[in-house]
């Protein structure tokens, strides 16, 4: 058993090879645009900031989303429940700003079971990567709007007064708030997965 | 808690604060992350295939007009997970610095030339056995600003999907007896010896083509379902 191979930062210059946007002689594999022409479902854009430890903006982190279509189905055969999708991936990689913002246009998922058989809350869940970490951190995305967060079973792990920081906010129709916090009081909840 | 894929395995990575690498220190998360089980959201991942990568794509040496200067490389190896399968149909970017040790991104301030002829960036998918293969050219050590006469390595930045979300992994490849691994806080993160030399490539003469180009050999080990743990845990 060789065990597996440590992972290093994406450090400072993975744009013109992550996220190339135009500005490099390279084309994107993956864009932080999920929509596809047949997708169905709620159309959202999720937007946030990502803060260090000193409330600074980081601008050179990388951040990916994978998530259900609204059906509750991800775009993998090892999901064999065999539900009817389109051609919507789930899978979305942005980079940030130097204003260290960061969005994505996708739909809202549907509800997916969890380890013990009973639907999850609706949720999207993101590796976070940057310059300044080793490897990358995961965190959840859950919708405020969503009833289904009280019963969620993750949710329950996670004590009760850090449980804020992995609720996107709807500031307006269709759009939600998630800004993540590296370290500090408002830390983001990271999952040890 | 028992999980699909064990956690375990990840102790082979470098702590999230590693303080020689100073940039940890404001960006390592310091809470208690929250252990939880895998559910579908963690053991599914996307799945990219040859309709993301173009023809030549693994070749950064013919991506412009003329060929960009350095010494040729061959990089390649088998993508496989802790339970030794070979990981197939998986999508490898990477990228890296010219042979000068300069970066095309916009922030890359480092006083070497740029090359017209190399972009640095490729990507590749695994065959039905988990086999991928670049050709590139052997990227420069380079200056950054962690401490007094901070250099890195040469290296090239990897980036692998595997089975699932969890078994995401973004690395680093290094080259055989670089006389700046002592020196080096990033290769350094990784404490455990054993786990750290995973990340360093292995000369290969068989795969070297006469008259042409080196070759060198880096397999990348991604989490499995059924790892048992190893003796670097
Ligand atoms: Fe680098």
């Amino acid at each position: 058993m060789p065990g597996i191979t440590p992972s290093q930062t994406v450090g400072p210059f993975y744009a013109y090879g992550l996220t190339p946007n135009g500005e490099y002689a390279w084309n994107d594999a993956f864009t932080n645009n999920l929509l596809t022409p047949d997708v169905t479902g709620d159309k959202i854009r999720i937007e946030g900031v990502i803060y260090d430890g000193d409330g600074k903006v980081v601008p050179d982190a990388v951040l990916e989303i994978w998530q259900a279509d609204a059906q509750g189905r991800f775009a993998d055969p090892q999901d064999t429940r065999g539900l009817p999708n389109s051609s919507f991936r789930g899978f979305g990689r942005s980079g940030t700003t130097d204003a260290g913002e960061y969005s994505f246009d996708t739909v809202k998922p549907g509800a997916v079971p969890g380890h013990d058989g009973k639907p999850q809350a609706p949720h999207i869940v993101m590796a976070v990567f940057g310059r300044g970490m080793t490897m990358q951190s995961m965190t959840r995305i859950y919708f405020e709007d969503e009833a289904a967060n009280a019963s969620d079973a993750v949710m329950n792990l996670v004590p009760a007064d850090r449980r804020a920081t992995i609720i996107a906010k709807k500031t307006a129709p269709g759009v939600y708030r998630f800004d993540i916090h590296l370290q500090g009081d408002n830390e983001t909840v990271f999952f040890d997965v | 808690m028992t999980l699909i894929y064990p956690v375990e395995s990840n102790a082979a990575h470098a702590p999230r604060l590693s303080p020689g690498y100073k940039s940890t220190i404001k960006r390592a998360p310091q809470k208690q992350r929250i252990l939880m089980p895998h559910t579908l959201s963690e053991t599914t991942g996307p799945v990219y295939g040859h309709e993301t990568v173009r023809p030549g794509d693994h070749d950064l040496t013919t991506m412009h007009a003329g060929e960009p200067l350095g010494e040729r490389i061959i990089v390649h190896g088998t993508v496989m997970d802790e339970d030794g399968r070979g990981v197939p149909n998986t999508l490898v970017e990477l990228w890296q610095a010219n042979a000068c040790g300069r970066y095309v991104h916009v922030w890359d301030q480092h006083p070497a030339p740029l090359d017209p002829n190399f972009t640095g960036a490729g990507r590749t998918v695994t065959d039905a056995a988990g086999n991928y293969k670049f050709v590139t050219i052997k990227p420069g050590a380079y200056p950054w600003g962690n401490h007094h006469n901070a250099w890195r390595p040469a290296h090239i930045h990897f980036s692998v999907f595997g089975h699932s979300f969890v078994s995401r992994l973004v690395t680093q490849m290094y080259f055989p007896n670089d006389p700046l691994f002592p020196f080096d806080p990033i290769f350094n993160s990784v404490t455990d010896e054993k786990a750290r030399l995973r990340m360093v490539s292995d000369f290969d003469l068989d795969v070297t083509e006469p008259g042409w180009a080196l070759a060198y050999r880096f397999n990348i080990v991604l989490r499995g379902r059924n790892a048992t743990p190893t003796e670097n845990h």
